[in-house]
């Protein structure tokens, strides 16, 4: 019995949230008096894998298939529930991302798991495995009992605070075997943002609203991301009269954040938006209608007009970065 | 082709959530239900659009739902679609869902499922990968645009920081998000013409739930906002930095 975690990493880095995921899987196999196996799929070099020991791995297994570079649900899910049974884990671990998403109900599924997708806390053990997730886009929380013997969480990126310890762990290969049928999906053309922070993992965000007036002025929204070293985001009207693209929506019907700083520029704060941001940790809103509803969602709020508020914000926070290096 | 459309009832988006029973059920009083706008939005309209361009021959809804979540499909119906099944049980345990549609859509022969990228009221996201596991379908998650050309599919789906284009063969399961096709609106034609499309009922296999919901909560209040004018915000940006801790 151990607890498994999938490893995500891109092209053989592991970022930050793949750490995340090991010290999560590391804090509910303490609490089960058990060991961690992070699981790495495809190419990846020893001394990268060994890191994940700092964050509380005993074990990595690494099938080092290079088939797996690419995300693919099938293939990955088989060598997860392969690992799983090697291990004999009980608990399977990843994150509710895009590979997480993809690929972890295929292995509840497979294993007749039960799931929790978007863990938000630890399992509470006094009465089962309860655990707390967001419902509702971000409206309330559930608390989830699983009650299968096997049993499939995915941690929403960015709960916690990622602490280096000082573990290690051992690499080991894990071999699977895999059939043309697991490799259904090919990969034709891959389109990657450069050089952008990508919103889902941003830390710091810019969002900009219908107050804003036009395209045009998404200027000094992007001055003050600059400065911030922030993503930027924008409100469900802005995306659907195209003044910037659909990924950058946020809300219900968009994407869910939850940032360390979420800065809400000419945006009312419909129930549907807030839904998709308040599990930002801090929120600052700028509008010019001091009875705008967002502000009684926000820990700081400036009133006034963002043509001069986000250029003189900006300023300030240039200031402050000058002071502070 | 056959093309299957699963459809979800969810609360209207501009519900405000209550819970009754000591905060251990969901309280629906009050409450307007809506089709899933993601499965309305993107995976219906689209199918609606493949079976218009010759691609598919039938466009078939399911819902897992008590007759409660009839008007639900009645409306989906007035926007297109052959027919509709209803599964006659309720469950917010994915996996429970999930296997009911599998359990009907096993023996059908469905070369296409399509649903939405996920309900908005339990954001799980997990339905169209679990069922693609159950049927031994492939599986194309997040898609935002999805076009089929004879026994395969190319896909466009978001990935880690973009995009990315690819071939799928069928039979195939697809989750639907934003691109996928332009929302629709209904006509008094569609909606005079669903009130005679079949809608089947099908009892419910029997499935045991893995998960079960124990309590729900509300996060927390914030504690008043803070307000500053264009003339201190030397002074916010202080805040964010000792108080908040954020930069």
């Amino acid at each position: 019995m151990s607890v498994l975690v999938l490893a995500e990493h891109q092209q053989g880095s592991f970022k930050k949230k793949s750490f995340e995921a090991v010290q999560y899987a590391a804090g509910i196999a303490q609490a089960m008096g058990t060991t961690v196996t992070a699981l790495v799929l495809g190419n990846a070099g020893d001394s990268e894998m060994q890191q994940l020991g700092l964050y509380g791995a005993q074990k990595v297994l690494h099938v080092a298939d290079a088939k797996l570079d690419n995300l693919n649900g099938r293939a990955y899910a088989k060598a997860i529930a392969a690992a799983a049974e090697k291990e004999g884990a009980k608990v399977i671990i990843g994150l509710h991302d895009v590979t997480g998403k993809a690929v972890m109900p295929r292995v509840a599924a497979r294993l007749k798991a039960g799931m929790v997708a978007g863990a938000v806390s630890q399992p509470d053990l006094s009465k089962g495995f309860a655990i707390k997730k967001t419902v509702f886009s971000g409206k309330a929380f559930a608390h989830v009992n699983i009650n299968s013997d096997i049993k499939v969480v995915t941690l929403m990126p960015n709960t916690f605070p990622v602490k280096k310890g000082e573990g290690s762990a051992s690499v080991e290969k894990l071999d699977v075997s895999f059939e043309d049928k697991d490799f259904g999906v090919t990969v034709k053309e891959v389109n990657k943002v450069t050089g952008a922070v990508p919103l889902a993992e941003a830390e710091l965000v810019v969002s900009g609203g219908r107050g804003l007036k036009g395209p045009e002025n998404w200027g000094i929204l992007e001055n003050l991301a600059d400065s911030l070293g922030a993503a930027l985001a924008c409100s469900r009207p802005v995306a659907d009269s195209h003044w910037r693209p659909h990924h950058e929506h946020v809300g219900q019907t968009g994407g869910t954040i939850r940032p360390n700083l979420y800065i809400a520029v000419g945006i009312s704060g419909a129930i549907q938006h807030l839904a998709g941001v308040n599990g930002s940790k801090t929120i600052v809103v700028i509008n010019k209608d001091k009875d705008a509803p967002f502000f009684k969602a926000a820990d700081y709020g400036v009133e006034g007009d963002a043509m001069e508020i986000v250029p003189k914000l900006t300023e300030a926070i240039k200031k402050f970065k000058e002071s502070h290096n | 082709m056959k093309i299957l459309v699963c459809i979800s009832q969810v609360p209207d988006t501009t519900t405000k959530i209550a819970f009754s029973d000591n905060n251990t059920n969901f309280s629906t009083q009050g409450v307007t239900f809506i089709i899933n706008p993601y499965d309305e939005w993107y995976a219906l309209v689209r199918a609606l659009e493949l079976k218009e361009s010759g691609a598919a021959t039938t466009v078939n809804l399911v819902t897992v739902g008590k007759a409660d979540a009839e008007p639900v499909i009645r409306k989906a119906l007035a926007l297109g679609g052959d027919e509709a099944i209803r599964i006659d049980t309720d469950s917010n345990d994915p996996y429970v869902v999930a296997a009911q549609i599998a359990e009907y859509a096993k023996s059908e022969g469905y070369d296409l499922v399509l649903c939405g990228k996920e309900s908005i009221d339990y954001n799980n996201g997990s339905i169209g990968a679990m069922l693609a596991e159950l049927l031994d379908m492939n599986y194309v998650g997040f898609a935002s645009k999805l076009d089929i050309d004879g026994g395969a599919a190319t896909v466009k789906r978001e990935i880690e920081g973009g995009e990315e284009t690819d071939s799928a063969s069928l039979p195939l399961v697809v989750s639907c998000q934003k691109g996928m096709a332009e929302a629709r609106i209904p006509n008094m034609r569609g909606i005079m013409a669903a009130r005679t499309k079949p809608l089947k009922v099908v009892p419910a296999a029997d499935i045991q739930p893995l998960t079960t919901i124990v309590a729900y909560d509300m996060p927390p209040a914030k504690t008043g906002v803070k307000m500053f004018t264009a003339d201190n915000l030397d002074e916010l940006v202080n805040a964010l930095h000792t108080d908040a801790k954020v930069i």
